[in-house]
């Protein structure tokens, strides 16, 4: 495969990460625990697919194969997809969701850090411009993480049910992925070591605050969203994404 | 209009020589049109038809994320989904910022909203109707947040100085709401297929007669209407809003080439405006009375969304109260 196409195909991973994240925080829309929390999960849903757009329009121009951001948001497979495990998993509670952002978040934040100065320029516009929003919604979710821990009993054994749940998922913050280790190399992607420490440094830091048990290390397993391979619950998340779009694919909105 | 039948209670005007002193004075700066301020005196009727009003104004906000939430998760492009979200977002912000405003007169956020869970006081009508097409959320933009913005652009002018301040921030943003909501229904007329016409034709065949109801009944069964006007709290009647909307949304309609279910539109040279159908006030009674079509999911996603969340505000407040004992011991 060329640079262009590992390239293209780091893009996607980035972009279906922010764009399922976001997706799942419009599910939120008008069932929040409060109106300043609808507007600040509002925000960040914006926040997130609006990077996610930008991520896609250069990966069409890459590609180049006649497909452009909407197309490759609204017309690709399951199988095709390339975020992370975590994002793509059920909003459940208020505690659930914290804690995907959190975890998300603190993998987010490093990851544009270092595309910030990416020798691609493109990358480091867009990341530039995103790293802004994403030191906003790490400071806001880890916040959040702090308050659920250390706030109420209740709110302390969701949040601790949370962590057992999503724990796995976490896999993929820390693994070292060959694609992202070659790109990095030539200074295009991030560093996954790098990412992989201040991801570790960054949840340690913010469960003691927490009082929050930290797990071993996860490990991997059968599942691995950057080869496409998901839970059950992307597939549909995009049966109703994808819905207008497929059922006119030739349609202008 | 975002605030239907709201109860002044008052039966009858006073006039200025009916009036205590303080009465008068009060009514001589509205007259004047100079703005009442939160620690200015003002009549308890007025307080109180005024945390009615704005309220209700901000329940709306609320209630009304919920039908465009409905296409949120379905919106058909990026651009679209980042428009109908930065719009919803937008209410979330009207919501609280017309809190805030309501609180200045010494209502309670928390009290109201739990009136409204309990179904005591309203929200406006509209927001009853389902969400069943996609062109439904320009039809939204285009008609709802159009009706919302000739009623608020005269609430500019309201004598509260708070909620006139609100109006006039709120305004600008419901005005970029029309016009992206129109924008989406003159894409699918001009751009789109067969399917996507006709489902700006039903859109528009739904939502046109629940707009012009937005504006109330008709002055003649409009009770409260003369001393909200008198008080400033009103600046015009029902049924000169209701007109002026036809007025400016009639052409709208016709340069997408749709039409309204309403076989007697029709411009009358003599008046100036467009004529218009008897309205079925039957139907708007009855989804104000709550005999709506979604009446009832839509208060209980409110009423789950502040019962669900309970855990997480007290989590917050225990938390909060936490460090500020630490800091108290540090
Ligand atoms: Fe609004
Ligand atoms: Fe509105
Ligand atoms: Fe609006």
């Amino acid at each position: 495969m060329s640079q262009r196409n590992d390239l293209a195909e780091y893009l996607l991973r980035l972009g279906d990460s922010a764009l399922v994240t976001g997706q799942r925080l419009c599910e939120w829309c008008g069932r929040a625990p409060a109106l300043e929390e609808e507007l600040a999960l509002m925000n960040v849903g914006l926040d997130l697919i609006g990077q996610a757009r930008g991520w896609y329009d250069y990966a069409a121009e890459l590609l180049d194969d006649g497909r452009n951001a909407d197309a490759l948001a609204f017309k690709r497979e399951e199988r095709d997809f390339r975020n992370l495990l975590i994002v793509e998993q059920p909003n459940g509670d208020y505690a659930i969701t914290t804690l995907k952002l959190f975890f998300y978040d603190a993998w987010h934040l490093p990851t544009l850090e270092q595309l910030s100065e990416s020798s691609d320029e493109r990358i480091a516009g867009v990341a530039g411009k995103a790293l802004k929003e994403a030191r906003y919604h790490f400071k806001r979710s880890s916040e959040w993480v702090i308050r659920l821990g250390d706030g109420t009993d209740e709110s302390h054994r969701r949040i601790s049910d949370a962590v057992d749940r999503l724990w796995r998922y976490t896999i993929e913050m820390v693994n070292i992925d060959p694609l992202e280790q070659e790109l990095a190399k030539t200074g295009l992607a991030a560093d996954p070591a790098f990412v992989a420490e201040q991801w570790q440094a960054r949840v340690a830091k913010v469960f003691e605050e927490a009082t929050l048990k930290l797990p071993e290390p996860a490990v991997p397993f059968y599942l691995n969203g950057r080869q496409g391979l998901h839970t059950e619950h992307l597939g549909q998340l995009l049966a109703e994404m994808q819905f207008l779009p497929r059922a006119y694919p030739d349609a202008t909105w | 209009m975002y605030a239907q039948l709201v109860d002044t209670g008052v039966k009858r005007v006073k006039s200025l020589d009916e009036m205590t002193p303080e009465e008068r004075a009060f009514q001589e700066k509205v007259d004047a049109d100079i703005k009442i301020e939160p620690k200015n005196w003002m009549p308890e009727g007025y307080r109180r038809t005024l945390i009615r009003q704005i309220s209700q104004h901000a329940h709306s906000e609320v209630v009304g994320m919920l039908p465009e939430g409905n296409w949120l998760t379905r919106a058909p492009s990026l651009k679209r989904k980042l428009q109908l979200m930065a719009k919803i977002q937008d209410e979330a912000g009207h919501g609280l910022y017309l809190y805030s405003a309501m609180e200045t007169l010494g209502a309670d956020r928390d009290e109201e909203i739990e009136k409204l869970h309990a179904g005591k006081v309203k929200y406006s009508s509209i927001f009853n109707y389902p969400t069943l097409n996609w062109a439904d959320i320009g039809a939204i933009g285009w008609l709802v947040d159009g009706a919302a913005i000739v009623n608020q652009v005269a609430l500019q002018r309201t004598s509260y100085g708070p909620y006139s301040r609100a109006m006039i921030r709120i305004c600008k943003e419901e005005s970029f709401h029309q016009r992206q909501g129109y924008d989406i229904l003159l894409t699918m007329m001009r751009e789109g297929n067969d399917a996507q016409k006709a489902m700006v034709q039903d859109a528009i065949n739904r939502f046109w007669w629940p707009s012009l109801m937005m504006f109330g009944p008709h002055d003649a069964d409009s009770p409260n209407s003369a001393q909200s006007m008198s008080w400033k709290i009103k600046r015009h009647t029902n049924d000169e809003l209701r007109q002026r909307f036809l007025d400016q949304t009639v052409p709208q309609l016709e340069f997408l080439g749709c039409t309204a279910p309403d076989p007697d539109l029709k411009w009358n040279e003599k008046t100036g405006h467009y004529d218009f159908g008897p309205i079925d006030w039957a139907e708007f009674y009855a989804v104000i009375a709550g005999n709506g079509p979604c009446n009832r999911e839509r208060l209980e996603t409110r009423r789950n969304a502040i019962e669900d969340g309970q855990w997480v505000r007290e989590a917050a407040t225990a938390h909060a109260a936490k460090r500020a004992k630490k800091q108290t011991a540090a």
